[in-house]
């Protein structure tokens, strides 16, 4: 007889670490986030006591959180129609031609999807510099005066979500490209046949054929907006004036730079919470469409 | 046919050519685009600092130097940097490895709890970091496990959905040739070292690019969990190069090509690989 244990011993590694890293965390966030634990308790446990909802309502009475909530939904208000439209166009063009030429333009494309973020803010920070950056040389070319970019509280927020939206687009448009592949080609020469141009054949058979990957990108590109961290922090740290901390530098801040864990752990539970209903919401409006 | 007709057809096919030619002449535009910060990034970390901070900026470096990535490697200490960021991508590829286990058991054994356990592989690929972030420093810290390199590589080490991509993949391999193997009296690890992992070619070659890059790029977890400088790897020492040298692009930049260099060559070498993976992500 086959030894019954073996599948478990298969499994047990990698699903060890999944729980003690993926589920166990989020029960211990609901609990810390109930303490006044800070960076006292690794000194003495007896330092953390419970609190209770004290949390929660010190971060509902935060104005840097509600900013920081704010600026998040800005982010994903305009990221999201700017990253789903710009990748689904690219790739519809893209997909016009099977040629040499058009086929190797996708890498272009994809390659900012795959670089460290952390490298490319880097070079971004340069071409936004207000002095010797690139994007300010051009813009003197055409009369225009030295733009602040990183250090306008509005313009910052822009300069910030441009990287992200510049990095966003190659994933998806290799996603929606592969989508578009499965439309078949049956239904485009027949509508061709019926005297239908590009643009009607776009709209009426392609992009409604294209909903299930539209609404994919938007949820992922959505999350992804709510978690929006590394190019602010490269790039403005936050700032000017908290204009481009997110929800999730902000936890990053009260978390590791202030040791506020208890504080910080209340503020990633309203993060997760919001995230999932969002996420459901979308879900539910993807079943409503469904039923027609 | 008239002659009418035949030149409208002609002039029809002249539009669409026409039509083409501009559709690639944007795309190619846009592609420019997208990929010059990587050129300036390269161009400016060639050029002495006072070029790089010049203005009008140059195009092309005027007069190219690599003292730059001299610098980094002599001065700062970038080496050490890329053999803590070489370190953390093996021990990625061990999780790799444990992954693979687990997708074959949820693919090819039948057991007691096997749902249950599945649902749970997937239920974490909906969790943000941002709520596991201070948990499992916690957690580690307790481990004893901050500023140690196993550190950062554990909290990432595996993902619900790269055993989900396994167990896709390994559904499809003929449970004959387990059974053979079986008979033939191979344990089963040997089973799954000599027949399972070779047959899975495929996908093994995707998640090793995807591994690879994951980890070259990670930020978050060595940020957190690596306060000696010792530990740093490219990502964190790059990161604090911006607070401590804001004036001095071309080192920056260098130090930016370090980091994105090896993932152009591999994206080029493996691209199939790459993309594909990528668009597999898009079906979970």
């Amino acid at each position: 007889m086959r030894n019954r244990l073996t599948p478990y011993l298969f499994v047990s590694p990698a699903l060890l670490l999944l729980v003690a890293f993926g589920i166990f965390p989020i029960l211990v966030a609901a609990v810390i986030s109930t303490t006044n634990m800070n960076i006292s308790a690794f000194a003495s446990w007896s330092n953390v006591k419970f609190i209770g909802m004290d949390n929660y309502t010190k971060l509902f009475a935060d104005p840097t959180f509600w900013q920081a909530l704010g600026n998040t939904g800005t982010f994903a208000l305009f990221g999201v129609p700017a990253i789903v439209l710009l990748s689904l166009g690219v790739a519809l063009l893209l997909n016009r031609s099977q040629s040499r030429f058009f086929r190797s333009l996708r890498a272009f494309y994809f390659i900012p999807a795959i670089t460290a973020i952390v490298a490319i803010s880097l070079v971004w920070g340069y071409l936004y510099n207000t002095q010797f950056g690139l994007l300010n040389y051009l813009l003197s070319l055409v009369g225009i005066d030295q733009v602040q970019w990183l250090s306008n509280p509005l313009l910052a927020k822009f300069s910030v979500a441009l990287v992200a939206v510049w990095r966003g687009t190659g994933l998806n448009i290799i996603i929606f490209l592969a989508a578009v592949q499965g439309v078949p080609k049956e239904y485009l020469e027949a509508a061709s046949l019926d005297g239908a141009g590009e643009w009607k054949k776009t709209f009426a058979i392609v992009i409604p054929l294209l909903r299930f990957a539209i609404f994919f990108v938007v949820v992922t590109t959505t999350i992804s907006w709510l978690q929006f961290f590394d190019e602010p922090f490269v790039l403005t740290d936050g700032g000017p004036l908290g204009a481009t901390t997110s929800a999730s530098i902000f936890l990053y801040k009260q978390g590791f730079r202030l040791n506020q864990f208890g504080y910080a752990s209340a503020g990633s539970i309203v993060l997760f919470a919001i995230i999932a209903v969002i996420t459901l919401i979308q879900l539910r409006l993807r079943r409503a469409d469904d039923e027609y | 046919m008239s002659i009418s007709s035949a030149r409208r057809d002609r002039s029809v096919a002249h539009r669409q050519r026409a039509l083409m030619v501009s559709i690639g002449a944007v795309l190619g535009v846009g592609a420019l685009i997208t990929a010059f910060p990587f050129i300036w990034m390269i161009a400016t970390s060639i050029k002495p600092q006072q070029e790089s901070v010049e203005f009008p900026p140059t195009i092309l470096p005027q007069q190219p130097t690599l003292e730059w990535y001299v610098h980094l490697f002599t001065d700062l200490d970038f080496g050490r940097y890329l053999v803590n960021t070489v370190i953390v991508v093996l021990i990625g590829f061990i999780g790799l490895f444990l992954m693979a286990m687990a997708g074959y058991a949820f693919a090819k054994f039948d057991f007691r709890g096997r749902r249950w356990m599945f649902f749970l592989v997937l239920a974490t690929m909906m969790i943000p970091i941002q709520v596991t972030m201070i948990p499992t420093y916690l957690i580690l810290n307790g481990m004893k496990l901050t500023n140690t390199l196993v550190g950062i590589a554990l909290p990432t080490l595996v993902s619900g959905f790269s055993i989900f991509l396994f167990r896709q993949f390994m559904s499809t391999i003929p449970t004959e040739m387990l059974e053979a193997a079986r008979l033939d009296g191979a344990g089963e690890f040997r089973t799954f070292w000599q027949i399972v992992l070779p047959m899975s070619g495929p996908i093994l070659a995707v998640q090793v690019v995807l591994t690879f890059i994951s980890g070259w790029n990670s930020f978050l977890w060595p940020l957190i969990i690596a306060s000696d400088q010792k530990l740093y790897t490219l990502s964190v020492g790059l990161a604090l190069l911006n607070k401590q040298l804001a004036v001095n692009p071309g080192l920056q930049m260098a130090a930016a090509s370090v980091m994105v260099l090896p993932i152009l060559i591999v994206f080029i070498v493996f691209q199939r690989y790459v993309i594909q993976g990528f668009a597999l992500s898009g079906l979970k």
